[in-house]
């Protein structure tokens, strides 16, 4: 599903190399969780695939099924089946959240070549699916995450990816700022939309949220590469003994 | 020994040379009389006025119009949602035709070309007064020239609740048509009246507005300038605003090389309302100016001044806006914003808000800001399938979203809201 051949980036302020040969291969229907410390990549990894400014790829590939996601624009990507949960999802004051959900869920549909959804089926599966997540009518109603807790943000993220149904999904430390409570409602919409068709990447330093979803296979990054993988005792060992070792072993 | 030449006297002699006061009866004529003393008197705005620090009004005050084109572009009229009684000017002229009679409940319409002849006591002690008032502490002297020379206008006189807005149409067809039209609204205790104007009214637009609200009166006011580009507009408004009365009033401004809209509020009870607000958006050479003078004079009054321009192509957007709280004037709410967006490093926003306070127990704060559009939201806009200019169009419309917020009744405001996305559709 998701094909990423020796990835090197840097960022086009200062020329910073922050990617450096970086491969991972994801397959459709399986959940790859990424772990590694502050500064290794993973969030310029995550954005770098969701086509953010700021970033050179100098080096290498990322195709999502057969599509070359760097030469396409976010929205492209997006409608392509490519979609990031932000690890801090950004308030728009005076766009409504329903508003901007159906503008995105058309514009997908527009650029697939599929026929808009009318107002009342809209409404009808935003009903069905926020009532899973808990996300009552009047966050709905509100701006984009404006007033929102660090929960209900991270639950609209949620929220958006199973009305917009993306097959690679990619959650950027979609558990930090989140309670007990809160992740577990994060983790069961997921699970909720774990399935054959489609595939995970769950971005996180700590294995806590690996509880709630179970990945079938970790990896740690390090300095900008994927430096070892594993199943997921490999989270467990990291868990247990943080980074040194791994760091160490990969020297 | 010879004077160097005063440019003030110049400009505003070759003006006045070529005007002559409207047929009036008495009372009206004595008004005008009065206004053109104190237009000779003030001397027409020039450049180096302070007041006129952003904006040249040299061809708001030049003998002749600039020629403007007008715009047909089968547009619907605004605010047809509301069934409005609607009157219609046609390059300053009272078009009775396409207009609505002069008939409504709860008050009482007279056009100002024919209110000379009618003995109209109500209307007497009040046109030309609220704009005198507003000659001090700054001058104005393009609303004493309207109070001269206006060739028509609406004196309103509502004396209950009128459910039934008015809409005051403006249609631009002539290339050099030079309008000045005047209102005059007397809302009586207890009474309210929703006042609606649109369209560019002609190549050049003087209008004056004046409001006086008795105690507990409302008046609700919303307007759109028309999309003419090359019109050039300045419009007064001045509103007395009485104890426990409400005044909103909000315009909405697509295109045109000059526009400069003066708002002159004085809060002269306690306990009353005033909201200004505006939102305008234009290209190149779009040069657009809110100037807001708000006093308070009576306790506890609450006063907001919130006014957004989008910015393009080299646009210019200008803001002065002051609060005064005089002395006395305790438990003053004042809140200024004004920002702009800027969706080029060539448009400019040139803000001067200011504050004099003589009262100690007074909440006022103000804002002024420029700005480019959010790379952030941009993107996160983008990255659930938002096409790069639609995701532009709805930041843009989110950055207008609290000026029109300020209009009260919701039909009006989407009405503008509907307009202002097919404005920025049009230009993707």
């Amino acid at each position: 599903m998701l094909d990423i051949r020796n990835l090197h980036v840097e960022l086009e302020e200062d020329g910073k190399q922050i990617l450096k040969g970086l491969d991972l291969s994801v397959g459709a229907g399986q959940v790859h969780a990424i772990m590694g410390p502050n500064g290794s990549g993973k969030s310029t990894l995550s954005y770098v695939l969701a086509g953010r400014d700021g970033y050179s790829v100098t080096e290498g590939s990322a195709h999502l099924g057969d599509v070359d996601l760097l030469a396409l624009e976010p929205e492209e990507r997006a409608s392509a089946g490519l979609f990031l949960a932000f690890q801090y999802p950004v308030e728009i004051p005076g766009v409504g959240n329903m508003t901007f959900l159906r503008t995105a869920l058309n514009a997908q549909r527009k650029a697939r070549g599929e026929e808009e959804v009318s107002s009342a089926d809209f409404l009808k599966l935003v009903r069905q699916k926020a009532q899973s997540l808990r996300i009552d009518a009047e966050m709905l109603k509100r701006p984009i995450n404006v007033g929102f807790s660090g929960g209900e943000k991270k639950r609209n993220e949620i929220l958006q990816m199973a009305v917009l149904e993306p097959r690679m999904c990619i959650l950027d430390e979609t558990d930090s700022g989140l309670d007990v409570d809160a992740m577990r409602l994060v983790s069961e919409g997921v699970n909720a939309l774990r399935d054959a068709g489609r595939a995970f990447l769950v971005i996180t330093h700590y294995q806590r949220l690996l509880d709630h979803i179970t990945p079938d296979v970790v990896h740690i990054m390090a300095n900008g590469r994927i430096i070892k993988t594993g199943g997921p005792e490999l989270a467990l060992e990291v868990e247990r003994n943080g980074y040194a070792d791994l760091l160490a072993e990969a020297q | 020994m010879t004077a160097r030449p005063n440019p003030k006297l110049q400009a505003t002699a070759s003006r006045l040379e070529g005007l002559t006061l409207p047929e009036s009866g008495a009372w009206l004529r004595h008004a005008r009389e009065g206004a053109l003393a104190r237009v000779e008197a003030m001397g027409l705005p020039i450049r180096r006025d302070e007041y006129w620090r952003f904006t040249d009004p040299a061809t708001l005050t030049a003998p002749e119009p600039t020629p403007a084109a007008p715009l047909s572009d089968g547009e619907g009229e605004p605010f047809a949602g509301v069934t409005p009684l609607r009157l219609v000017f046609v390059d300053g002229r009272f078009d009775a035709a396409t207009s609505d009679a002069l008939d409504l409940d709860g008050l009482r319409i007279e056009r100002l070309a024919e209110a000379g002849a009618l003995d109209l006591h109500w209307a007497q002690g009040l046109y030309g007064a609220l704009e005198t008032d507003g000659q001090s502490p700054v001058a104005r002297p393009l609303a004493a020239l309207n109070t001269a020379f206006a060739t028509d206008g609406v004196l309103i006189h509502a004396t209950a609740p009128v459910e039934r807005p008015i809409h005051l149409i403006y249609r631009h067809e002539g290339e050099t048509s030079d309008a000045m039209l005047h209102h005059v609204l007397k809302v009586d205790e207890g009474a309210s009246l929703t006042l609606l104007e649109s369209g560019p009214a002609a190549a050049r637009f003087n209008s004056v507005l004046e409001a006086d609200l008795a105690k507990g009166a409302r008046v609700s006011h919303v307007r759109t300038q028309g999309r003419d580009h090359h019109r050039r507009t300045a419009t007064h408004i001045f509103a007395r605003v009485a104890e426990a009365s409400d005044f909103r009033s909000f315009t909405l401004t697509f295109n045109g090389v000059l526009t400069r809209n003066e708002i002159v509020v004085r809060f002269t009870g306690d306990d009353a309302k005033a909201h200004v607000a505006g939102a305008a958006v234009g290209d190149g050479d779009f040069h657009h100016d809110d100037t807001v003078f708000v006093t308070h004079g009576g306790e506890a009054c609450e006063s907001r001044q919130v006014f957004k321009k989008v910015l393009r192509n080299g646009a210019t957007g200008v803001f002065q806006g002051k609060i005064l709280v005089k002395p006395g004037a305790q438990k003053t709410d004042g809140y200024q914003l004004s920002q702009a967006l800027l969706l080029d490093e060539r448009s400019q926003f040139l803000a001067k808000p200011e504050l004099e306070i003589y009262a100690d127990d007074v909440k006022c704060s103000h804002g002024s800001t420029a700005g480019a559009i959010d790379e952030t939201a941009l993107f996160y806009l983008r990255s659930r399938g938002v096409p790069a200019p639609e995701a532009m169009d709805l930041l843009t419309l989110s950055f207008l979203r609290e000026a029109l917020e300020e209009i009260a009744d919701e039909r009006l405001a989407e009405d503008l809201s509907a307009r202002l996305e097919a404005w920025l559709a049009r230009r993707r």
